[in-house]
């Protein structure tokens, strides 16, 4: 996390000027400025940066996008796009000097094809809407992030969204086909096909995780795959988290890619139980969760593989649901983690760093470490079968001081994370809130080569710009900050 | 070559604004057009630089051999989960994630395997500058930043020389069956393909050569056992199914012959038979179109635009793809965000020059 960026006043005139243009044609309702009205949008997921937005723009059509983004390149003013709210790393925070483009109204399944198994949909159609439209084909949207049932589809493409089935069934980036949109100059461009691929470079990949860098998603198509007739989960207790984090890696070195493998420690599964009571081992010091999916045969086969991988890591537990309601309220805990966490303390921050599955003893370690340093609660989440963690420090954002040493044990362990070969962010986004710590991540080549390819879809730099890449100048300010024993973090960069 | 060396001859080439032809094994060297150059060969750089099964990822120089690769998975019980054509024993690493071609099993619909994009990690590329950059990283996910690494595949050594890439393998499935069945309506095998894929069976190919159909199931022994059972007809010998798979992914198989120009047709799954003169092998649960046709390049590209796909002019002579053009042509929106990706990557234009598009 970094400093929050105080509110920046809005210039009344530029407003106007804005304003009149978009109402030129669109209904007034469509226009927001007055700012009681545009208040709701000033932050996503993560309240800690507010910013009020100096117009919001409704569309509800495609020819209102286009003219909306030719508009404003015409007037140099920038546009931040937003689907739902519910990125966690400032992606949509909109700017004092810009337009928020909301596509919230853009909410409709255009179709379901059976038999192609594919769905085509608006942006803001919410994720668990596509699945709930296909259950009755016997299909879903395999892409599952615990906020699927308020999180937008195009958000999802925005953040190359995961979830707990990601280990098996991929990213958004593996589930997706084909990506219509305008870039910032107003045009109409599409990414990929609804074939399997599709001529020139994959730009599909480049647009799925771009943070709404772009260009402007309007429709997309996904993959739908066959739903399993039948999931079990493992629920496996052990009394140290090293052996919990041994066992993720046997059971992959065993040839199995569970469904879902989940982990959850000893302080989350204590918050998560007084939220839901579904029932967790409270005395646990952590908790596996090991899914099978798949034909009856394959479900019954591979969690008798994976009890006898568990049981001979060390497992001192094991429950395997029995039905689909024991199964689902296995997961319940899991899905509302944050919630539940939300529930014992005023504030939590959610870190999202990735790291190679053998340093989740380190990393735990470390984070044990920091709570202590900073003085600080800090239960633990993951995605322990992808190696990305959510932590999440709890605090009391009123609190300056608590607030403050937040940011710095957050920043001290994805510091960790990169160190230990992973990554800041595995699925939330750099957004405005992880910018500082891509200085460190990325080599002052490598944020050239993205800069520039933003500067290929946008060349006047207006589709939510300041996110996601920081300006080397940001990187030598941040620098200056962190500089440990005498030695810059990224000795190579220039420094202004 | 060491990455010195390539940096320097990179940075040779950008100095003196000379073209650079990027080659591995040349198993590929089919694929898209000829380039003018000095060859830049890649297969001195090679070597596994970092394995670890537990992991799922892979980490190889551009140079190793793809069997070398492929051999060191097996050993663990692990594999490329695109099944790369190799195209002759020649084919490197670098040069399977650059041509960006995936084998069979781009055809399983249960969602878990795909093509080459669908597995890269990571990279590290010279662009072409001379600067050795690195992009994504080892671990499953990571979405720091522009995923450039995604886009290297298939990118034919346009963007970079690869110097390194990082792969998300799988384990290799415990049992593996293959059924043959022979259906007489080419309209009927489509749509048997997209109901079958429809169904949670463990299916990671299917493809149709006139009256023949062979589908793989893998996965559980029970599971890939009462899937080929609900299918019916009659199972293949391990031998003989694996004879055909690879006949399908190198292109060996008897229906690749002959003088004709080969197009690679690809189109969404449930569209009906190409209207379209000449011979049609179906892959990838109709996904993927082979065509051996002497009609001309404007038919056939129009057909596969109308139902929303593309066609490549895969295998010709020199003077047909030249006429032709190998890759469809992109809209001129797509084609200036191409250019100043290249621009980009490749500010000089000096790699694989025209091996795309007459512009790069
Ligand atoms: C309780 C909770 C649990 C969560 N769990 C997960 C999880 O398990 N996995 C996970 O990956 N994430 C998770 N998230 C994060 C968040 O839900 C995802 O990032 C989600 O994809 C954001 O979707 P959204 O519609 O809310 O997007 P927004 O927050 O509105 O926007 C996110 C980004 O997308 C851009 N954007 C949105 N729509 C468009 C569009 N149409 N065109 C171009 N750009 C666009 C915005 O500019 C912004 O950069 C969680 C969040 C919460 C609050």
């Amino acid at each position: 996390m970094n400093a929050p960026v105080t509110n920046s006043l809005i210039d009344v005139l530029r407003q106007t000027r804005v304003v009149a243009a978009l109402r030129a044609f669109m209904p007034e309702a469509q226009v927001l400025f007055d700012a009681e009205d545009t208040r709701p949008y000033e932050c996503d997921g993560l309240s800690a940066y507010r910013q009020v937005p100096m117009v919001v723009a409704l569309p509800n059509t495609e020819a209102q996008v286009a003219r909306i983004l030719k508009t404003c390149h015409e007037l140099d003013v920038p546009v931040v796009p937003r689907g739902a709210g519910t990125g966690l790393s400032g992606g949509a925070l909109p700017m004092g000097d810009g337009v928020l483009l909301s596509l919230a109204k853009f909410n409709k399944i255009l179709s379901v094809d059976a038999l192609a198994r594919t769905a085509r949909v608006q942006p803001g159609v919410r994720n668990a809407a596509i699945s709930e439209a296909a259950a009755h084909l016997g299909l879903y949207y395999a892409p599952d992030p615990s906020s699927q049932i308020a999180c937008s589809i195009g958000g999802n493409v925005a953040e190359n969204s995961g979830g707990v089935h990601c280990l098996k069934y991929g990213l958004t980036v593996n589930n997706v086909l084909r990506v219509r949109g305008y870039t910032i100059e107003g045009e109409s461009v599409e990414f990929g096909s609804e074939a399997l691929d599709a001529p020139g470079y994959d730009l599909l990949s480049v647009i799925i995780g771009s943070e709404g860098m772009l260009a402007v998603t309007t429709e997309v198509t996904v993959k739908l795959v066959p739903k399993p007739e039948k999931a079990q989960v493992i629920l496996a207790s052990f009394d140290s988290v090293a052996k919990a984090g041994n066992a993720v890696a046997d059971v992959i070195g065993a040839g199995i890619i569970p469904a879902g493998l989940e982990m959850m420690d000893k302080p989350a599964t204590a918050a998560v139980e007084q939220y839901v009571h579904a029932g967790y081992d409270l005395n646990a010091e952590a908790i596996l969760l090991c899914e099978s999916d798949g034909t009856p045969e394959e479900v019954e086969e591979e969690i008798g593989r994976m009890k006898a991988v568990l049981s001979k890591s060390g497992a001192t537990r094991l429950t395997v649901s029995q039905n689909e309601a024991e199964r689902l309220n296995a997961w319940a805990g899991r899905k509302a983690a944050f919630p539940a966490v939300g529930r014992i303390s005023p504030d939590y921050y959610c870190m999202d760093g990735t790291i190679p599955r053998k340093a989740l003893g380190t990393i735990l370690t470390f984070i044990a470490m920091m709570e202590k340093k900073y003085g600080l609660r800090c239960p633990n989440v993951f995605h322990a079968g992808d190696g990305n963690l959510h932590p999440l420090i709890l605090f009391d954002a009123n609190d300056p001081d608590e607030m403050h040493r937040t940011e710095e044990f957050a920043n001290e362990v994805l510091l960790k994370c990169i160190e230990l070969g992973g990554t800041v962010t595995g699925e939330h986004g750099v957004g405005i809130e992880k910018i500082n710590q891509m200085c460190v991540q990325f080599g002052a080549q490598e944020l050239a080569a993205f800069r520039s390819l933003k500067t290929a879809f946008d060349a006047k730099g207006l589709l939510n710009p300041a996110k996601n890449i920081p300006t080397l100048h940001r990187c030598a300010e941040y620098g200056g900050m962190h500089i440990k024993g005498g030695n810059l973090p990224h000795p190579e960069l220039p420094r202004f | 070559m060491s990455t010195e060396q390539i940096v320097d001859a990179v940075k040779q080439a950008a100095g003196a604004q000379r073209a650079l032809h990027i080659t591995g094994g040349g198993s590929k060297a089919f694929y898209g057009h000829a380039v003018q150059g000095e060859v830049l060969e890649t297969r001195s750089h090679q070597g596994i630089a970092g394995y670890e099964p537990t992991e799922l990822v892979i980490t190889a120089k551009c140079g190793t051999p793809l069997a070398k690769v492929e051999k060191a998975l097996a050993e663990n019980g692990q594999m490329l989960p695109f099944e790369p054509p190799h195209f002759g024993g020649a084919a490197t690493f670098g040069g399977a994630v650059a041509a960006g071609l995936s084998g069979p099993r781009r055809a399983a619909s249960n969602g878990y395997y795909g093509a080459v994009r669908d597995f890269v990690l990571g990279c590290k590329i010279v662009d072409g500058r001379g600067d050795v950059l690195s992009f994504g990283g080892q671990v499953m996910k990571n979405v720091a930043g522009y995923d450039v690494s995604r886009m290297m595949a298939g990118s034919m050594g346009t963007l970079g020389v690869l110097l390194e890439v990082s792969l998300k393998v799988l384990p290799t499935p415990v049992a593996s069956r293959t059924v043959m069945l022979g259906l007489r309506d080419p309209a009927d095998v489509i749509r048997r393909f997209n109901e079958w894929g429809g169904k949670p069976w463990p299916i990671t190919a299917m493809a149709c050569c006139d009256d023949e159909i062979a589908v793989r199931l893998e996965g559980a022994e029970a599971a890939v056992a009462s899937a080929a059972k609900k299918l019916g007809g009659e199972l293949t010998g391990e031998a003989e199914a694996a004879q055909c798979w690879l006949g399908l992914r190198d292109q060996t198989h008897v229906f690749f012959n002959g003088p004709e120009p080969l197009w690679r047709v690809s189109v969404p799954s449930t569209t009906a038979p190409l209207d379209l003169p000449g011979r049609q092998l179906v892959e990838w649960g109709g996904a993927l179109r082979w065509l051996k046709s002497d009609a001309p390049a404007d038919s056939i590209r129009a057909v596969a635009r109308q139902v929303g796909g593309h066609a490549t002019l895969f295998r010709a002579d020199g003077a047909t793809k030249r006429a032709a053009g190998v890759f469809t042509p992109l809209d001129p929106v797509l084609a200036r965000i191409h250019k100043n990706l290249k621009a980009t990557f490749d500010p000089h234009g000096i790699f694989n020059r025209g091996r795309m598009y007459p512009d790069f």
